[in-house]
């Protein structure tokens, strides 16, 4: 009775857990830019000047304004991450002028030390006295003054130009610009001669070296070539997530049909088991914030048809030692037992295919091996030992008695 | 629904054998004239996906976008209240707003998927893919190696390798488009063919336990009991992976289209190798190691 008690209090808890919870976290679900419209470009970065090199701390640097930029552009949530040595991955959603935004993503990024021109308003600086490539380049660091005040010292390649600007702007301000955003407006102290000078300010560890970066990058600004692109409109992305949804339902509630109607009592706690996979996965989604994408959506419903698999290979092993004769608890031991290593074996070798291919994949062949793995883990979990669980407790509450209840026929089994 | 599974399925693979054998030669000779009828995930250029509100012609779609200066004609295939556009050349972003526009004003609920892929990264994309193949082929090897014997992983990659081989002939043969999804879907019936194969190979192991096989036909006997012991389960299972991958390819969106088709030839072809490949194959294997450690009792 007790057995029985916890079986129906489990049962009941879970579902309810998540017909509560589930249309929450359905909301909460980030949806991939093919499912929700947007774009995607693969950047290729070179050095612009030849001869260069390319450095981990540039390309860095180039996904930082690359980043910036999209979000001065007003998109939402750009996603700017770099991958191997030369490239930057960028992902937009929601642009309405995309040939404008990609326009502006491509430029190389522009770095100006500019000067108040005569009948500038107060704070705005429209002469530029240096561009990025009278830098040396690499050569800002930061460190720290006389009166450990940190400071970025800079190199400049033309001496007498930067002796003449600096004696020009005694006094002045020269403020330093990232495309047309301004970064710092330091004060000219001293007519520098030897192509050095240091700026000082108000700057912690981290604005210091922020600010040390951009110089270095717009001492050496990238050139970007796009090796792929994909961009999905915003009613199509709709289109294909409410199609594919529908498919996987109603693919699902056939799997379920069947599973029923083929084992019956094991069948039904197989489809529990399944709808409580289903739902984690969806947690795991919402909690670790992949992004779910069409090829994800995909491997979820291929998945749903490989994690019944577990409880198909166990519960025709109850059957098979059923018909041989056994009683009901010691065949379900006994299948429970024997169809363990096949399923775990099974399920490794397919974990080690998926994982290669996270390793390999990009984009959409990443997301697809990325939704496979969690899937396959969660089904040890769901339809390995928890389906398992709850048809111990209700073979050992007494209430699966009859061969009939697991779909065997009386005239199936042989008498020992 | 019970039926009679006491064949002799070595006997059947034969039959088998000689229809995958026909199918791989077929394969290999469209492959070597046709070879893959590639989307431009692999061969660059650009794809255009356009869905739309109403039905138009492929006349009106390329007099609407002839204006945006490619050097080549692209390719338009029609489909209900749908236009995929492929060219061999790469769009500029601004020959991509330009189609865009052009074909909004046919219609302007029109929705649209690009997809632009440069040479380099085309063959990259390849080159990985087939990386892929080969380290899961790798890493079952080992993994099965471990687990079982070596003949068993042997036999296990032979399935594995036909399985997938199978879809790509398939595809070259129907001239069925290949894209970067359809990579996607060879690597999970690797996977899922495997997951099959294994199945009834542990039953195998879990047979040669019992009684000593002191000669082929007891081996014979064994691998036969072994497979019709798992039939229902390898059947069931294809049957429900088959259903997900059915609906997909039915109801699912345009873009997974191929990638539902190849799952679903895949996942024939997979629960099949496993039954009439594998099994018998590993048996070759292990006769070889019984005549030669004992003499056998002819």
């Amino acid at each position: 009775m007790k057995r029985l008690l916890s079986f129906i209090i489990t049962v009941l808890v879970l579902a309810a857990v998540m017909a509560v919870s589930t249309p929450g976290l359905l909301d909460r679900v980030r949806l991939g830019l093919d499912l929700k419209g947007g774009f995607e470009i693969l950047y290729q970065a070179q050095p612009s000047e030849q001869g260069q090199e390319l450095t981990r701390a540039s390309l860095l640097q180039t996904a930082a304004s690359l980043e910036k930029r999209a979000n001065v552009l007003g998109t939402s949530e750009p996603e700017v991450t770099t991958e191997g040595t030369d490239r930057i991955r960028l992902k937009i959603a929601g642009v309405t002028d995309e040939a404008e935004v990609r326009k502006k993503m491509k430029e190389p990024a522009v770095l100006t030390f500019r000067s108040a021109a005569p009948g500038d308003p107060e704070g705005t600086y429209s002469k530029i006295e240096l561009v990025g490539s009278d830098f040396v380049e690499n050569a800002a660091t930061i460190g720290r003054d006389n009166l450990n005040q940190i400071e970025i010292s800079i190199k400049v390649k033309d001496k007498q130009k930067f002796a003449e600007i600096t004696k020009r702007l005694l006094g002045q301000k020269l403020a330093i610009f990232l495309d047309e955003t301004p970064l710092s407006d330091p004060i000219v102290n001293a007519v520098l001669t030897d192509g050095t000078a240091s700026i000082s300010g108000n700057y912690t560890i981290e604005s210091a070296r922020e600010l040390a970066d951009t110089i270095n990058l717009g001492a050496l600004p990238l050139k970007l070539t796009e090796k792929y692109s994909q961009s999905v409109g915003a009613t199509l992305g709709k289109q294909s997530l409410d199609q594919t949804v529908r498919a996987g339902l109603i693919g699902s509630v056939f799997i379920l049909i069947f599973m029923i109607g083929m084992y019956r009592i094991p069948g039904l706690i197989a489809s529990f088991a399944l709808i409580l996979h289903t739902w984690l996965l969806i947690l795991v989604f919402v909690l670790a914030d992949f992004p779910l994408t069409l090829p994800g959506i995909a491997a979820f419903i291929l998945g749903i048809g490989m994690a019944v698999d577990a409880n198909i290979i166990t519960n025709e092993r109850i059957r098979e030692e059923m018909r041989s004769g056994k009683s009901i608890m010691s065949s379900v031991k006994a299948g429970s037992k024997s169809s363990f290593r096949t399923v775990m074996d099974s399920n490794i070798t397919t974990i080690i295919v998926a994982a290669v291919m996270f390793g390999f994949g990009t984009g959409s062949v990443k997301g697809f091996a990325l939704v496979l793995i969690v899937e396959i883990l969660l089904s040890i979990f769901t339809n390995l030992y928890f389906a398992r669980w709850l048809l111990n407790m209700l073979v050992k509450a007494g209430k699966l008695s009859k061969p009939k209840q697991f779909g065997v026929k009386e005239s199936e089994i042989s008498a020992l | 629904m019970r039926f009679k599974k006491e064949l002799d399925y070595v006997h059947l693979s034969k039959y088998f054998y000689m229809f995958s054998i026909a199918l791989t030669i077929l394969g290999i000779v469209f492959l070597a004239i046709f070879n893959l009828n590639y989307s431009v995930d692999f061969k660059a250029g650009s794809n255009v996906d356009v869905s739309l509100t109403k039905n138009l012609t492929a006349d009106q779609i390329r007099t609407a976008i002839g204006g945006i200066g490619t050097d080549h004609e692209p390719n338009v295939t029609i489909g209900t209240q749908r236009v995929t556009i492929r060219y061999d050349q790469e769009l500029t972003s601004e020959q991509d707003a330009e189609l865009k526009s052009a074909i909004a004003k046919l219609d302007d609920k029109a929705s649209f998927e690009v997809n632009t892929v440069d040479t380099e990264m085309a063959k990259e994309l390849a080159r990985n893919a087939i990386y892929a193949v080969l380290i899961s082929c790798l890493g079952i090897i080992v993994y099965v190696s471990i687990r079982f014997e070596w003949r068993f992983a042997i036999a296990a990659i032979v399935a594995l390798v036909h399985d997938a081989f199978m879809v790509v002939a398939v595809f070259s043969i129907f001239r069925l488009e290949v894209d970067l999804t359809f990579i996607v879907a060879v690597l999970t019936i690797i996977g899922y063919s495997i997951n099959d194969t294994i199945v009834i190979f542990d039953r195998i192991r879990e047979n040669l336990r019992f009684g000593k096989q002191k000669n082929y036909d007891d081996l014979k006997n064994l691998v036969n009991k072994s497979v019709s012991q798992t039939i229902m389960r390898s059947l069931y299972t294809a049957l429900t992976v088959f259903i997900a991958a059915f609906f997909l390819l039915v109801l699912g969106g345009e873009s997974i289209k191929m990638f539902s088709l190849a799952m679903v030839i895949g996942l024939l072809f997979g629960a099949y190798s496993s039954i009439f490949i594998a099994s018998p194959l590993w048996l070759l294997l292990k006769k070889g190691q019984k005549s030669k450690g004992k003499p056998a009792k002819a």
